[in-house]
């Protein structure tokens, strides 16, 4: 607010200093001049009615002369009064309106108004740079879990779809180029309630700089970037950037694993997919050829995730030569029925079109399902609004980089230990993973299962920090019943459990449970919220661990302690 | 040199200078203060105050603030002339005189203040 207040004070002076003299000077002429009063004496104004006549005179209300008749003389000096201060009047008036509409002038207002919400911000809150499709997807879920967002797009019109969203909290928006660190840390990056910085512009370079920006200012804060190419990704990953995403590469590297060991896919799918919506069975995808419409970093990264499952590959692209296209590769854009047939349609297993053109990818699934109504089709959906076009087309393989990234991040906030599980499982046998995924179904019904961490500490669950103390509970089978029936299960199954540096993959009934270990559950959010309310209550923690409802309260409590020793007598006797 | 700087200056001295100049005399005598000298220090002090909007320096607020305070006690000198005069018909008193030429006082010592400061300022600029 001080430099909208600045810039209005240091903008008015011109006019300002004119008005005050042309009102000290028509004020001063008419005390000086002569006039004469009704009776005919000589008379002089005096300041106070000079001053009230000017006053009247200079926004052109014109009450007429008072308190007497003017004299010529007084007309005279009355004529200059009234252009000089009439037209500095509105000088002033025009500067002030001219000044309000201004650009420059109402970009600081907002500017100003933007980083004053953002420092009363009392919640923890995400500083998101960037809010296209992938931004808006992750401003969407992080406000529906109670988290807050505060949002930076270099785009005016992205900022104004800010305000006709229907999101759950006020989000702040400030059009504003996020590479510069005067617009971050107006957007709270040093705020003490800000817990992140995820950076998803979808220019690599504006992201590298947000990360480097925000590692210098706030290096304790976790930076989580996009970045679409692997020398960007590098670089990030030299200065410490938290958690880099690169859509491409985690497509390419899922699309193998689905090859190689399906059921362990579908763990991953479920495991980071929204939560909430329906869960998929995909077909799995085939083992046979490959066609890949469009050699840029898409098809690449699944070129050589492909390649390394053995799986044989087709490319065809419109520049094989300048796109570096392995050999054996097909020029065209694949939109063309002759071009397919080139890459051997007819006989291949899949085809991915993977060019950055939502129009031409549509047409090369359209055309090879023609050729070939047995093929498994795969497609890049760039834009988020062409989504219902896709799922018309009714793909086996959708691919959409901003989902990919949302929903990247979206575990990776709500769980950090996940990347760990997923990591570990990977190389668990295939049974195994099919036991997982049982279990995951059992939990969790037909919806994506909800993923979240639970750390055993004082911040977290000082009731079970006491109740572990005095030995109410002990195991984690004693967390995962249901707070109002401990016969029954609570639909919630621990992925991992991890404790300083041990960790414990799918951890049973029996697992003893410490202080300060973290646990990773996934089920349903009701689950969550039954486990969550548990472990903050010391009487639901006695009664899931022991089975002994007891009341509380210092009366209860010493009554109910006089009733077991009553008890034990009546026992012994 | 600064123009810039001198026109300041000039206003800031001047307005002191005006103040002082009505302030000057015995304090109930009405002869002794005319209504031109509070008239060109109001519209002065009016002037100085402006001229030192939108200064973001911790200096520049308090000569400011020391502005507003002789504008406020110079105005309402001028208010109670003009009420004692034709408003009430009580005329210049000695009392009424010795009001308003106190009032004028506590402006001359706010300007005072903001002579001082634009010295201090001044001086410390080894330039």
């Amino acid at each position: 607010m001080h430099t909208v207040i600045a810039l209005i004070l240091r903008r008015m002076r011109g006019p300002l200093l004119l008005v005050i003299s042309a009102y000290s000077i028509a004020i001063l002429g008419l005390v000086l001049i002569p006039g004469v009063d009704d009776q005919g004496e000589p008379w002089r104004m005096d300041f106070l009615h000079a001053f009230y006549f000017v006053t009247y005179t200079a926004p052109t209300i014109g009450f007429g002369e008072v308190p007497y008749e003017f004299t010529p003389a007084q007309r005279l000096w009355a004529l200059v009064a009234i252009y000089l201060t009439v037209i500095t009047w509105f000088y002033a008036l025009v500067t002030i309106i001219a000044l309000v509409q201004d650009r420059q002038f109402r970009e600081t207002v907002t500017q100003a108004r933007f980083s004053r919400t953002v420092r009363h911000l009392r919640d923890p809150f995400y500083l998101v740079c960037g809010y296209g499709d992938t931004g808006h997807l992750l401003v969407r879920s992080l406000t529906e879990r109670g988290l807050r967002a505060v949002v930076l797009d270099i785009q005016e019109e992205r900022i104004n779809l800010l305000g006709t969203r229907d999101l759950i909290s006020h989000v702040p928006g400030l059009r504003a180029d996020a590479r510069q660190p005067e617009t971050l840390i107006n957007a709270g990056l040093q705020h003490a309630c800000c817990v992140g910085v995820l950076a998803v512009t979808d220019d690599d370079q504006a992201n590298l700089q947000v990360a480097i920006n925000s590692k210098l200012l706030n290096p304790a804060l976790p930076v989580t970037c996009r970045a679409e190419t692997e020398e960007a990704a590098g670089n990030m990953a030299s200065f410490g950037t938290d958690h880099i995403i690169n859509p491409f590469e985690a497509f390419g590297d899922r699309l193998a694993m689905a090859i190689r060991s399906p059921r362990m896919h579908q763990a991953y799918e479920w495991l980071s997919s929204m939560p909430g919506t329906a869960l998929m069975e995909r077909p799995r995808p085939p083992q046979g050829t490959w066609i890949i419409c469009g050699y840029g970093r898409l098809g690449r990264a699944v070129h050589r995730f492909l390649d390394d499952s053995g799986v044989p590959t087709v490319v065809v692209d419109e520049t094989p030569e300048e796109n570096g296209c392995p050999d054996g590769s097909i020029r065209g854009k694949g939109t063309e029925a002759h071009t397919l047939d080139q890459a051997g349609v007819k006989s291949a297993a899949a085809v991915l079109a993977a060019t950055a053109d939502d129009a031409d990818n549509l047409s090369i699934i359209m055309t090879a399902r023609d050729l070939n109504p047995d093929l498994y089709l795969g497609a890049r959906n760039n834009q988020l609004s062409n989504k219902p076009v896709f799922r018309a087309a009714n793909l086996e393989l959708p691919v959409e980089p901003s989902y990919i990234i949302a929903t990247r991040i979206l575990s990776l906030i709500n769980a950090p230990l996940l990347p760990d599980f997923l990591r570990l499982a990977r190389k668990q046998e295939p049974g195994w993973h099919e036991q997982l995924v049982g279990e995951m179904r059992r939990v969790s019904g037909e919806s994506v299962p909800e993923i979240w961490t639970v750390r055993l500490d004082a911040v977290c669950c000082p009731a079970l920090l006491l109740a572990l103390r005095e030995g109410l509970v002990k195991r984690l089978g004693h967390l995962l019943r249901d707070p109002g029936d401990r016969d029954a299960p609570l639909a919630a199954l621990p992925l991992l459990l991890a404790r300083s540096d041990e960790v414990y993959l799918h951890p049973g009934e029996e697992a003893v449970i410490e202080p300060d270990d973290q646990i990773l559950f996934c089920g349903t959010e009701r689950a969550r919220h039954q486990l969550e309310a548990s472990v903050n209550n010391i009487n639901t923690l006695r009664y899931l661990g022991t089975g002994e409802l007891r009341p509380d309260g210092w009366l209860w409590r010493r009554l109910a302690r006089q009733s077991t020793v009553r008890m034990q007598e009546e026992y012994k006797r | 040199m600064n123009l810039e700087k001198v026109i300041f200056g000039f206003f800031i001295l001047l307005a002191l200078t005006l103040n002082f100049g009505f302030f000057i005399g015995d304090i109930d005598n009405p002869d002794h203060h005319a209504v031109y000298e509070l008239y060109a220090a109001i519209v002065v002090n009016l002037i100085a105050t402006v001229l030192k909007f939108g200064e973001r320096t911790q200096i520049g607020a308090i000569l400011l603030a020391s502005s507003l305070v002789a504008d406020l006690q110079l105005i309402a000198a001028a208010v109670l002339w003009g009420v004692a005069v034709y408003g009430t018909e009580v005329g210049l008193t000695p009392m009424v005189t010795a009001s308003i030429v106190s009032l004028s006082g506590g402006a001359l010592l706010a300007n005072l203040v903001s002579v001082t400061l634009l010295i201090i300022e001044t001086a410390k600029m080894h330039r």
